[in-house]
């Protein structure tokens, strides 16, 4: 299972690794911003992307909407501290099949990802 | 009646200063599953921080002005090895990073409560004593001294509500 996580801080990406390198057969490419994650997007498929929402060159929300023109089946879970409802709703609308705030605990972000995966495969 | 913090010539909010402790206690037992304590906030009339690492966001929208974490940089070095679940060299880029997006979920998640629509900036990160924070000259600055097992550090918030424009 690929999984590609966008952040641009190197130490989420880390944690993020860390957490969910328990999920069997996970393995990870890593983008610092949504410039760098739609070139990745361009050469290979992934089964889950993880996405930063404040990023430099290309935020999240924008790198989800143009990923959406082309990829309408990538489960994208978003990863972020923008946390009020509005926000949401937005990343929703843009194209995320699901939500994470940070901070996260490993618990829910790993059961976010379980659950988001699943539903992709039902 | 609002509690307010009277300071001359201005007056800082309790309300704006709430959600911060709030999301600092949040952030501390989430990513670094320790414990923050919070003392008594003083006002703060000097532009250095506390201590000799600090990272500093900005807010922009309904509210405007900045929030700096400021660590010890012996604090900073264990804080950031609880965080990134390894020692990191506090030289090395890596070391900013870390305290950088601790601080970012520090105000993403003060900027939630605060229940209103604002813009945060990338964090910056200082590192090196005595250095100086430039902030917005009509907004007080308040600074709230933290306890955790990682060792002390300090909050400093200087913001305010900005009047909705017609």
């Amino acid at each position: 299972m690929k999984i590609l996580l966008v952040d641009d801080s190197r130490t989420m990406r880390n944690i993020q690794k860390k957490i969910l390198g328990d999920i069997s057969g996970a393995e990870f490419a890593e983008a610092g911003d949504g410039v760098e994650a739609l070139a990745q997007f361009a050469g290979q498929k992934f089964d889950l992307a993880l996405v930063d929402w404040n990023m430099p060159n290309m935020d999240g929300l924008t790198m989800v909407t143009r990923l959406r023109q082309s990829d309408k089946t990538t489960p994208l879970i978003m990863c972020t501290t923008e946390a009020e409802k509005a926000r949401v709703i937005e990343a929703i609308k843009a194209g995320v099949n699901n939500y994470v705030v940070k901070p996260f605990t490993p618990e829910s972000l790993t059961e976010k990802v379980k659950l988001t995966l699943s539903k992709a495969a039902a | 009646m609002e509690a307010t913090i009277e300071q001359p010539k201005s007056t800082i909010n309790v309300k704006l200063i709430v959600p911060f402790i709030n999301s600092v206690r949040s952030v501390f037992s989430k990513m670094l599953n320790t414990t923050a304590t919070v003392e008594r906030p003083a006002v703060k009339s000097v532009p250095v921080p506390q201590y000799d690492v600090s990272a500093i966001i900005g807010f922009s929208g309904e509210i405007a002005g900045s929030v700096v974490v400021s660590f010890p940089k012996a604090t900073a070095i264990k804080v950031v090895a609880a965080f990134a679940g390894m020692e990191v060299d506090p030289d090395g880029p890596d070391f900013a990073d870390a305290i950088g997006e601790l601080t970012n979920m520090i105000a993403g998640g003060a900027k939630k409560d605060l229940g209103v629509s604002a813009g945060i900036t990338c964090p910056s990160v200082i590192l090196g004593s005595g250095h100086v924070i430039a902030r917005l000259r009509d907004v007080p600055c308040l600074a709230i001294p933290c306890n955790s097992a990682l060792g002390a550090f300090c909050i400093e918030v200087s913001i305010k509500q900005v009047p909705a424009t017609a």
